[in-house]
């Protein structure tokens, strides 16, 4: 499944996908993030469970600017949680 | 108009029972309750088909609703919440359902529950809320493969539907079949935030534009905007619009012609698919459990 | 030599008229009303009778700002020129700041940081726009719904000590939530208070995209309000200048690019 957490607003889309198949709940971006934006929960999509990581209520309405720091306008862009995911599973929309 | 607005779209508290089914033939009885900001809904289901359910407003307190919910959907039958095999809860206030033997997120039901109500075929689900838009897509057995939720912004949302009747003073019931009444589309209103929206529209307003054709520009925004969603989790045929902005035909209408796929219609109040689908994953809970599957 | 530069924001249009590319001889400003041109046009006349000047006496006019092309090649305006609204920014703060290194400006509709180089040009920027909840707009949409003059809120926000959280990041459901915390006898300081947060919090983040570099300064019309730069200070953990008349500093800029201009004839 691709999740996708955040929003479109007037001034653009900012989303985080997260496939759940692809990530196996190893929480290696969860550590990686400075700002808890990610959190590991349980798959509340169907009644098998298991552990993925999401996006914390906290921060879906505003990633745009809780991710603002790691990502700067020029220079290189290294986003530590996609960095970080092993298996991939992190993409971001903006 | 905040006053009006978590009431938006009326309806009404109802429940109802299938009258030819019988509850001591089934093998499993299993029950879902959809506890969601406005509306509370709970189903039974037996051996996985709809047998009674109720839909009444939520109260201040989640835990009392969540059984006022429940025993309004038995009432009648018979049942009683020992009988229920399973009970599974979702919507926002699924963690306040004492009762519940799991709870299972409002995106997966939704999609679980359009599948049940519109039939497999079902691949793409848009609901558009007071205040959020959703957009799913499913395979064939109503398991999510994409799904988006915008609950940040206004715009797109029953909500900001709200702010531009208000603006026009055409009620909110009507706005989306006035916008209809022009001969030829406009272009669509720029801006996307509902502030700035309603600010361009009162300067097309002032520009002459008749009603009509300022509320066909807004609409259209409206679509291109809930489109561009649908886009992202990938848009397949067949095609259904839940929540209270599909009621808009304006909106509905502008949908159908700009994806050119006709959504299907609902035999069953689509309201219920969050507690349709909690109380089919309650099925498969408790089969799991029996080992059937 | 008499210059002038021209900001069509989307609330204010802003006018400054220099001379010798220095002395400022003039400030205007005013609404913008349903006929864009026709309210640029009205300022400029309004500052060109404080200083009794005609047109004709004025040389090179600059226009910056979202409405500018209305005003390009036009008459009796007839900006020249136009030039976007970060590089008149960079260019009028450095004027005023010559140490400043990032600008944070402020408006009714956008948000933006510059990083300004050595020379006062524009080395990076990042803009916020087309969402009222990242600029000024927010805070004015909210004063309505705490029935509070727009003026006041910074002065009311300023005599609260708490700090509440509002979850809403749209305008539209903010208001909801603000009626909300009123019913619920939250303090209108305190109200007041959570919105600069809010909104110093969006602004803030933005900024952080071009990285802070000292000195920062701030303008723009919402650098009127002193409930907004405690919580903005706080957000970016640096001291903030404000110069005079911040509103008008990128009609200021786009005056200055004005002179340039007259001098190169
Ligand atoms: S981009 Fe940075 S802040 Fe955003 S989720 Fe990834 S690590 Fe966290
Ligand atoms: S774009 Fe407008 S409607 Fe959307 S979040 Fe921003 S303020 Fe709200």
């Amino acid at each position: 499944m691709q999740a996708h957490y955040g929003y479109k607003d007037g001034s653009g889309d900012y989303f985080i996908i997260i496939d759940t198949d692809n990530c196996d709940g190893c929480g290696k971006c969860v550590k990686a993030c400075p700002y808890e934006v990610l959190e590991l929960v349980d798959n509340e999509f169907d009644i098998e469970g298991g552990s993925m990581a999401t996006v914390t209520e906290q921060h879906r309405k505003k990633i745009k600017y809780s991710c603002a720091p790691c990502k700067p306008v020029s220079g290189e862009r290294k986003l530590p949680c996609v960095l970080a995911c092993e298996t991939k599973a992190i993409t971001h929309s903006w | 108009m905040s006053e009006r607005s978590s009431e938006f779209w009326r309806w009404r508290e109802y429940r109802h029972t299938q009258p030819n089914m019988d509850w001591n033939q089934a093998k499993i009885v299993t029950a879902g309750i959809d506890i969601g900001s406005v509306g509370s809904k709970a189903a039974i289901i037996l051996d996985g088909q709809l047998y009674a359910y109720s839909v009444m407003r939520t109260g201040g307190v989640s835990e009392e609703t969540a059984f006022k919910v429940m025993n309004w959907a038995l009432e009648g039958t018979g049942l009683k919440t020992e009988n229920l095999h399973q009970v599974v809860g979702t919507g926002y206030g699924r963690v306040n359902i004492p009762f519940a033997n799991k709870t299972i997120t409002e995106i997966a039901c939704h999609a679980r529950g359009a599948h049940y109500i519109y039939g497999p075929s079902v691949r793409t689900v848009l609901d558009i809320g007071g205040q959020d838009c959703k957009a799913i897509r499913c395979d064939n057995k109503g398991k999510v493969m994409s799904f988006l939720m915008n609950d940040k912004c206004a715009a797109g949302t029953g909500r900001g539907l709200e702010v531009f009747s208000d603006l026009i003073r055409i009620p909110i019931e009507e706005v989306g079949k006035v916008s209809l009444n022009v001969t030829e589309e406009p272009p669509p209103v720029s801006n996307t935030c509902v502030i700035f929206a309603k600010a361009e529209s009162v300067a097309l307003l002032r520009q002459g534009w008749p009603k009509e054709k300022v509320a066909a520009a807004y609409h259209l925004a409206m679509v291109d905007r809930i489109i561009d969603l649908l886009t992202k989790v990938g848009i397949e045929k067949d095609f259904v619009i839940t929540g209270g902005v599909a009621k808009n035909i304006g909106i509905a209408t502008r949908l159908e012609t700009n994806l050119g796929i006709k959504p299907l219609e609902p035999e069953l109040d689509p309201i219920l698919a969050g507690a349709i689908g909690a109380a089919l994953f309650a099925n498969a809970l408790y089969e799991k459990q029996l080992g059937l599957r | 030599m008499i210059t002038a530069g021209v900001d069509v924001g989307a609330k204010y249009v802003k006018i400054v008229i220099l001379e010798d590319g220095k002395n400022v001889l003039a400030r205007a400003n005013g609404i913008v009303e349903f006929d864009v041109w026709k309210s640029a046009n009205d300022v400029f006349e309004k500052a060109l009778l404080n200083v009794g000047l005609k047109r004709e006496q004025v040389g090179q006019v600059v226009a910056t700002g979202m409405g500018r092309k209305i005003v390009h090649m036009k008459p009796p305006i007839d900006a020249k020129e136009i030039v976007p609204e970060v590089i008149a920014d960079a260019k009028g703060t450095y004027y005023l700041i010559p140490t400043v290194k990032t600008v944070i400006d402020v408006g009714a509709e956008e948000g933006r940081g510059i990083k300004v180089s050595e020379n006062g040009g524009v080395r990076d920027f990042v803009i916020n726009e087309r969402c009222a909840a990242g600029a000024g707009t927010f805070i004015e949409t909210m004063a309505r719904a705490l029935e509070v003059g727009v003026e006041n809120m910074g002065p009311l926000a300023l005599k609260s000590m708490n700090a509440i959280p509002m979850n809403a990041q749209c305008c539209v459901f903010a208001e909801s939530e603000v009626v909300s915390l009123i019913h619920s006898k939250v303090s209108k300081e305190d109200i007041a208070k959570a919105i600069h947060d809010a909104i110093a919090g969006r602004i803030a983040s933005m900024v952080l995209r071009i990285g802070v570099e000292k000195d920062v300064a701030l303008i723009g019309g919402v650098a009127r309000n002193p409930g907004f730069l405690p919580p903005l200070k706080k957000e970016l953990n640096t001291e903030i200048l404000i110069p005079e008349y911040p509103e008008c500093v990128g009609a200021l800029g786009a005056a200055l690019f004005a002179s340039e201009m007259e001098g190169q004839k």
